[in-house]
C-alpha cells in the first residue's frame, strides 16, 4: 500500500461505515412501506378509455403527464446545446471500418429503422413508444457513425436542426393550438387523442434518435455552404 | 418479503455502491459511471415498488417516470462526458484540480 493510501485508510473506513448506516436507513425506509399500494394505477385504468391509447404507460407519458415528456424533450435539446457549445473536442483518430462492421451495419440499419417504426406503432397498445423507437433509431445512427459515415453537408445545416427540434416543436404547437381551442394545457379531446399522440410520438422519435446520435458524435457538424 | 421489496433493496444497494465509487475515485469517467450506477439503483427502486398491486398490472406512473428519467440520464451523461473531454483538453488530466487553477 502506498504512503497516501495508508493515510487515507481511516477516512475510507469511516466512509464505509457511514454508507452502511445510509444503506440501513434507506433499506429500513423501503421495508416499512405498505406491502400493497396500487398508487395511481386505478385512476389510470379508469380513464384509459379517454386517453386515445390502450397502453397505460404510453397514456401516462403522452396524455396524463404529457407535461413531463414535453419538458424532457427540452432537456434533451439543452444537453445537445451544451455538448455543441463545448465543441473543441479533439478529433478522435478514425480507422476505416473492418469488413464485419461494414457488412453488419449495411445489414442492420434497415432493420433497425423498421423496428423503430414498429415500436412507435406498437406503443399505442403494448410496451413501446417514442423513447424506445428513438433509442433504436439512435443505435442505427451510432452504427453508421462508427463506420465513418457522416451526414452530407447539404443536410447538416437547417434540415438537421429541423429534425432535432421537431419533437419539441410539434409538442409545443399541439399544446398552443389546444389552449387556443379553449382547452387546458395538453388536454386532448378524446375523439382525436390517439391521432395527436401518434403525431407527437412520430416527431419525438425522429428528434430523440437524431439527438442521441448527435450526442454520440459530440462536436457540432459543419454546416454546408 | 415479496420480490418487489427484494428488487427495491437491490436498488438501494446499487445506489450506495455508486455513492461510494463517486466519493472514492478521482477520475471523472469513474465518477460519471458511478452516478449512472446510482441512477440505475433509483430506477430499480421505482420500478420495483410500482409492482405492489396484488397481481394486477403494475402502477404505470412510476414506469413512465423511469422512462423519462432514463432519457434524461443518458443526455446528462453525454453532457458530462463532453465536459470531461474539455477538462482533459484544458488541463491534460481527466480529474478535477485539488487546488483552484491559477
Amino acid at each position: 500500500m502506498t504512503e497516501r493510501g495508508k493515510k487515507q485508510l481511516p477516512f475510507r473506513l469511516l466512509l464505509v461505515a457511514l454508507l452502511f448506516v445510509l444503506t440501513a436507513g434507506l433499506g429500513y425506509a423501503v421495508l416499512t412501506l405498505p406491502s400493497q399500494a396500487p398508487g395511481l394505477s386505478n385512476p389510470v385504468v379508469a380513464n384509459l378509455e379517454a386517453s386515445g391509447v390502450s397502453n397505460p404507460v404510453t397514456a401516462v407519458l403522452l396524455n396524463f403527464r404529457a407535461y413531463d415528456t414535453l419538458l424532457e424533450l427540452g432537456v434533451l435539446l439543452l444537453a445537445l446545446f451544451g455538448v455543441w457549445s463545448l465543441a473543441a473536442v479533439p478529433e478522435c483518430r478514425e480507422s476505416p471500418p473492418g469488413p464485419v462492421l461494414d457488412g453488419l451495419s449495411r445489414l442492420l440499419v434497415p432493420w433497425l429503422i423498421l423496428v423503430a417504426g414498429y415500436l412507435l406503432w406498437a406503443g399505442a397498445h403494448a410496451p413501446g413508444g417514442a423513447f424506445q423507437a428513438g433509442s433504436v433509431l439512435a443505435a442505427a445512427g451510432v452504427l453508421l457513425l462508427l463506420t465513418g459515415w457522416r451526414l452530407d453537408t447539404r443536410f447538416s445545416g437547417l434540415p438537421l436542426r429541423m429534425s432535432l427540434v421537431a419533437g419539441l416543436g410539434v409538442f409545443v404547437v399541439v399544446a398552443v393550438v389546444l389552449i387556443l381551442m379553449g382547452g387546458r394545457l395538453l388536454e386532448y379531446p378524446p375523439s382525436f387523442a390517439g391521432a395527436l399522440i401518434l403525431l407527437i410520438e412520430a416527431a419525438a422519435t425522429l428528434s430523440i434518435g437524431m439527438t442521441l446520435a448527435a450526442l454520440f458524435l459530440g462536436a457540432r457538424p459543419e454546416a454546408g455552404p | 418479503m415479496s420480490p418487489a421489496f427484494l428488487y427495491a433493496l437491490v436498488g438501494v444497494g446499487l445506489f450506495t455502491l455508486g455513492l461510494y465509487a463517486l466519493i472514492v475515485h478521482a477520475h471523472l469517467l469513474r465518477k460519471i459511471l458511478a452516478i449512472n450506477v446510482m441512477a440505475s439503483g433509483v430506477f430499480l427502486v421505482l420500478v420495483a415498488l410500482a409492482a405492489r398491486t396484488q397481481g394486477a398490472a403494475p402502477d404505470p406512473v412510476p414506469h413512465a417516470m423511469v422512462i423519462t428519467g432514463i432519457v434524461v440520464a443518458v443526455s446528462a451523461t453525454a453532457l458530462a462526458l463532453a465536459l470531461m473531454l474539455r477538462v482533459r483538453a484544458e488541463t491534460g488530466r481527466a480529474e478535477l484540480a485539488e487546488e483552484p487553477l491559477e
